[in-house]
């Protein structure tokens, strides 16, 4: 599998560590216990589309976000994204 | 019929040609007390107790493709109970002992090999960890022992033991009772033993809906049609997410990953016990056929391909090679992926769920193989009586929210890291 880095082209995924599903982001500290819950531990972890982070930490380190298919593990796309999860 | 030396003999002066079918191809009918979903080593183990413990024969088992096709086939057929925590403990140490009679007990030979196995410490600081984890077993009635380097260079000869090793070896942790099982004999003979108790297994019959009424389940919907069920129970480890999404659960805390096993050319008798590497992660056996049986780490990112990616496999065959340096030229035979239903603390889920007549067996991480016998026997526990057995009381499905986690490792919510 290899992963299309924004910055540094298609790179092999060993290059990349994995961070998890995308669409996972932190609520605010004050959030409630619920809110928390299903932050750290639910996930939708779907057979087909899936956007995910990948941190290249073996090439310029930025986060990028991917869109891969996790039946086929055809990727579908890929951007970077800053901490807030917005895409530049 | 009855497997027996007997019923050997008379095959044999028969030419072999009236040996009956293991299990019956069975038709879905429209209900049953109990529908168990997913043909595998736990789904028929569940089914096998349910009819032999608690005397509820009215079940169906659904498998989605053939029976064994899933991981019970996919696994490195390694059996053992060498945890820490006391609820796993006791758990899998109920599975060890299942599997001790586990042949006695349905009738069909699963090749239960109790050839020990034995993980391999690199570090002091690590031989003392094992040492810890060895009193912990041995005070839960759980043979452990340490072992210094002359007692491994004794049992497994093919081993660095130099120092110039990469990772020096400084001791080792046996488990004597732990060993290895033939996998497709587990599912096999489970199949076999429910079959002759009255369960229905019906292969090529994918569950596409549940139907319920109210929130309690009232069955299920198949590719062969709507089968009424008194009661449901899932077991699909790495589809759980997808199935019970089916029931209206669309997030659960579980990942889906995919993990590699590998098998080499056959060899003459080489490995006799089953070797763990300490500094990475491989556990390496041979087959009785000769070829060395053995995987490592999980690819580490959502997948439900049942293949995997080639750094895995330099990893492995790194570590195996680190570890036993005359393998360097071995040949591999096949590779292979299992999806492996990760946990968000790396202990399995046995529980009912907050739908009514509705019960979920999931998140084995690749732990599932060795659990199966006591996985099976608490799910229909907790099928049969509506209420977990004290054996899986802490593998609640809600303990991630109440905290009262499972972490063996330590690694937190991280479910690539367990």
């Amino acid at each position: 599998m290899r992963i299309p880095c924004p910055v540094c082209g298609l790179r092999s995924v060993s290059e990349f560590t994995y961070e998890g599903d995308a669409t996972v982001l932190r609520p605010p500290l004050e959030a409630d216990g619920d809110t928390w819950f299903a932050t750290v531990y639910e996930r939708r972890n779907p057979r087909g589309p899936h956007a995910e982070l990948w941190h290249h930490t073996q090439g310029c380190r930025c986060f990028v976000e991917v869109e891969r298919d996790t039946a086929t593990h055809a990727i579908l796309s890929a951007r970077l994204v800053t901490p807030t999860g917005a895409g530049i | 019929m009855r497997y027996s030396i007997g019923s050997l003999a008379l095959n044999a002066l028969t030419g072999q040609r009236y040996w009956p079918l293991a299990w019956r191809k069975a038709e879905p009918r429209p209900a049953y007390d109990v529908v168990i979903v997913g043909g595998g080593g736990h789904g028929l183990a569940t089914a096998y107790y349910l009819a032999k413990e608690h005397g509820i024969t009215n079940v169906a088992v659904l498998e989605k493709g053939w029976l064994g096709s899933g991981n019970i086939g996919r696994n490195t057929t390694i059996i053992r109970s060498n945890y820490m925590l006391p609820d796993n403990t006791r758990f899998y140490e109920w599975s060890l002992k299942l599997w001790e009679n586990l042949s006695r007990e349905l009738n069909f030979n699963t090749m239960v090999s109790q050839r020990g196995v034995i993980n391999l410490a690199h570090t002091p600081a690590q031989l003392d960890a094992y040492a810890r984890r060895g009193n912990a077993m041995r005070l839960a009635g759980v043979d452990a022992e340490l072992l210094d380097r002359d007692e491994l260079a004794r049992r497994v000869p093919g081993l660095d033991l130099s120092e110039t090793a990469r990772f020096p070896i400084v001791g080792g942790l046996c488990q004597p009772r732990g060993g290895t099982v033939r996998h497709d004999a587990v599912a096999w003979g489970y199949a076999r033993a429910a079959d002759r108790l009255g369960v229905d297994i019906i292969e090529n019959c994918a569950v596409t809906g549940f139907t319920f009424d109210g929130d309690r389940v009232t069955g299920v919907e198949t590719t062969r049609g709507t089968i009424g069920a008194g009661k449901v129970g899932v077991a699909v480890a790495g589809s759980t997410s997808e199935v019970m999404r089916l029931a209206g659960f669309d997030r659960l805390p579980i990942e889906s990953h995919v993990l590699q096993a590998f098998v080499s050319e056959g060899l003459k008798p080489f490995l006799d016990t089953v070797v763990t590497f300490g500094a990475g992660h491989l556990y390496i056996s041979q087959s009785d056929k000769g070829g060395l049986v053995f995987g490592g780490d999980i690819d580490g990112y959502n997948s439900y391909a049942q293949r995997g990616n080639l750094p895995i496999v330099e990893d492995v065959a790194a570590s195996a090679v680190t570890m036993f340096p005359s393998l360097s030229r071995l040949r591999l035979l096949r590779s292979w992926g299992g999806i492996m239903d990760m946990s968000m603390d790396g202990s399995p889920i046995i529980d009912k769920t907050p739908k009514p007549g509705l019960y979920l067996n999931a998140g084995w991480c690749y732990g599932g193989f060795k659990a199966t016998p006591a996985s099976g026997w608490c799910f229909s526990h907790t099928i049969a009586r509506d209420a977990p057995h004290p054996l899986n009381a802490g593998f609640a499905l809600d303990r991630f929210r109440t905290g009262a986690l499972l972490d063996e490792r330590g690694a937190g919510a991280t479910p690539r890291l367990h």
